[in-house]
């Protein structure tokens, strides 16, 4: 019983239940989270002698409360108390306590926690680093290196973020029906960021900035656990563990980018697979369509698809055409012009995109798939200029090393010839 | 006689271990049902999915009542059950707390089986 491990993962289960009571109780975040610090200390050290609690949660809870008043009271009575009074006659306390974090108000506790992190006046890179040091607990260090920031950087833009979150005072009464939909659709976005921090972290990443996705995978499902009717919550969980499934075929060995064609399908993970299968069949039960449904469904089409030729394309693009209607963007038109190009060719798609050129000038991977179907329709020059755009917008050096695979198949190609003009068409 | 030995644990707690701490797990696990295995005494054994995957039929109203989740809003979770043929109650608790000893936490309900389908699954 006395394995660090177990107890590391029993307080990172506890951790946002616990922190989210006791910021309710002490109204304050920084309160909060050192209430529950001195009470992880305690339990490292009474865990593996009394052996763990029955409700881990309920314990950090009273020990931590208990702990951030007796702090208070020395500090008003410059006067010591006994160090580990608070931890006798714990029994009777613990289950009376777990009782009452049954319920509703659990529920907005912790709801209320997620969504101080994801405070709308809050820029989207301080939510992600906020929620990743509040409510999964990693360290500063750990955050600055998935943000690839020094941590002095790092402590600013948590600490300002805290700043903030303080002077914007999150109501504590329990929220309307309203108010907490609109917390659950916040929350969710905010969970979405974390994962695409990691999912968009390529090659060169290191093993933090890509255990952003699992965390994201764990807020996801506890979120469920809350809310777990809302269809769009388990539209999340699915779009992330099917995405996530992918991983191990995403790069080469060498670390360079994998097109989804040309994966190997193999070692996409089948657990994650059928869990956001599992998933997606629920929410769809519910008839209440949205967007982290729709692109939950998308990638099930192909998660289905046991062969890159055996993928449904035509569900795809109406798919994509369904996200459109709901949620207009340049990048969903861009992703639907993948799905067009297999339906009706590069050209059509490449008539798709191109009034977009505006608006996403900025953007890597309008570049990479417009530099991609000039290729294919032989304008070799056109593309060659695309592909350069892209790699002065790479993300990553994989990203960037991607597209000059492209140039260099390009440059040693002697079939592609240079483009006659826009018009010309692939024979 | 046949005992279904059922697992609970906290699921946040299982969610929160590590791929290395996970598969760490499983390993020592897997020492216990080996064993069994060979000694011809273990049947089916399953993991179940997180309960976020789970979908409840509540039958007693009609017609059912279809629900999200879980049966049951407990603090610990079933999480996976083995179908395992012991000689005695005794024998099993003694198994029982081999598996526990390779996964500590949480509980293991031993409970016999009445009626049993060996499998009709395609191995």
């Amino acid at each position: 019983m006395n394995d660090p491990a177990w107890i590391e993962a029993a307080l990172t289960g506890a951790r946002a239940q616990a922190i989210a009571a006791l910021l309710r109780y002490f109204r304050n975040l920084d309160t909060a989270e050192e209430a529950f610090q001195e009470a992880s200390l305690r339990a490292l050290r009474t865990w593996p002698l009394k052996g763990p609690p029955r409700d881990p949660a309920a314990w950090l809870i009273l020990v931590g409360r208990n702990a951030a008043v007796d702090a208070a009271r020395r500090r008003k009575r410059h006067e010591p108390l006994p160090a580990d009074d608070v931890l006798s006659d714990l029994e009777d306390t613990e289950s009376a306590l777990a009782d009452r974090l049954d319920g509703e108000a659990y529920r907005d506790d912790i709801l209320r926690l997620l969504f101080t992190c994801c405070h709308p006046g809050l820029p989207a890179t301080q939510q992600v680093a906020l929620a990743l040091r509040i409510v999964s607990g990693l360290s500063v260090a750990q955050i600055a290196r998935a943000f690839l920031v020094s941590d002095a950087a790092m402590e600013q833009r948590i600490t300002r973020a805290k700043a903030r979150v303080a002077r914007a005072a999150i109501a504590f009464e329990a929220p309307g029906a309203p108010e907490r939909a609109a917390r659950v659709a916040a929350v969710a976005a905010m969970i979405y960021l974390v994962f695409n921090e990691g999912y968009s972290a390529g090659g060169g990443a290191n093993d933090m900035r890509r255990q952003l996705c699992g965390e994201a995978i764990r807020l996801a499902r506890l979120l469920l656990r809350l809310f777990p009717a809302e269809p769009e919550i388990m539209g999340l969980a699915a779009l992330m563990l099917l995405q996530h499934a992918r991983s191990a075929a995403r790069l080469d060995a060498g670390g360079q980018i994998v097109l989804l064609d040309a994966q190997d399908r193999t070692l996409w993970n089948r657990a994650e697979i059928y869990e956001g299968l599992a998933l997606l069949d629920k929410a769809l039960r519910h008839a209440r369509p949205g967007p982290y449904q729709v692109q939950a469904a998308i990638a099930a089409l192909h998660a289905r698809a046991a062969r890159p030729e055996d993928t449904d394309w035509q569900e795809i693009d109406f798919l994509y055409a369904t996200l459109e209607r709901m949620q207009p963007s340049p990048v969903v038109s861009l992703n639907r012009a993948v799905a067009v190009s297999k339906l009706r060719g590069a050209q059509a798609a490449l008539e798709l995109i191109e009034p977009l050129g505006e608006r996403l000038a900025g953007y890597f991977h309008f570049h990479g798939v417009r530099g991609a179907l000039l290729l294919q329709l032989g304008h070799a020059g056109q593309a060659r200029e695309a592909f350069n755009r892209a790699i002065a917008l790479a993300n990553s050096p994989a990203e960037a090393a991607h597209i000059r695979a492209h140039l260099d198949r390009l440059d040693a190609d002697p079939n592609v010839r240079p483009a006659g003009g826009p018009n010309r068409r692939a024979s | 006689m046949l005992y279904a030995v059922l697992c609970y644990h906290r699921e946040d707690e299982v969610c929160a271990w590590s791929k290395a701490e996970d598969d760490a797990v499983m390993a020592k696990l897997a020492v216990v049902q080996d064993r069994l295995a060979k000694a011809g005494r273990l049947g089916p054994v399953a993991r179940l999915m997180p309960t976020t995957a789970a979908t409840t039929l509540r039958k007693d109203s009609d017609p059912p009542l279809v629900i999200d989740g879980p049966f049951a809003e407990t603090k610990e979770q079933l999480l996976g059950f083995y179908v395992i043929d012991f000689a005695s109650l005794e024998d099993a608790l003694g198994t029982v707390r081999e598996l526990a000893r390779a996964n500590p936490g949480g509980a293991y309900e031993v409970r016999p089986i009445s009626l049993f389908h060996p499998s009709h699954l395609p191995a």
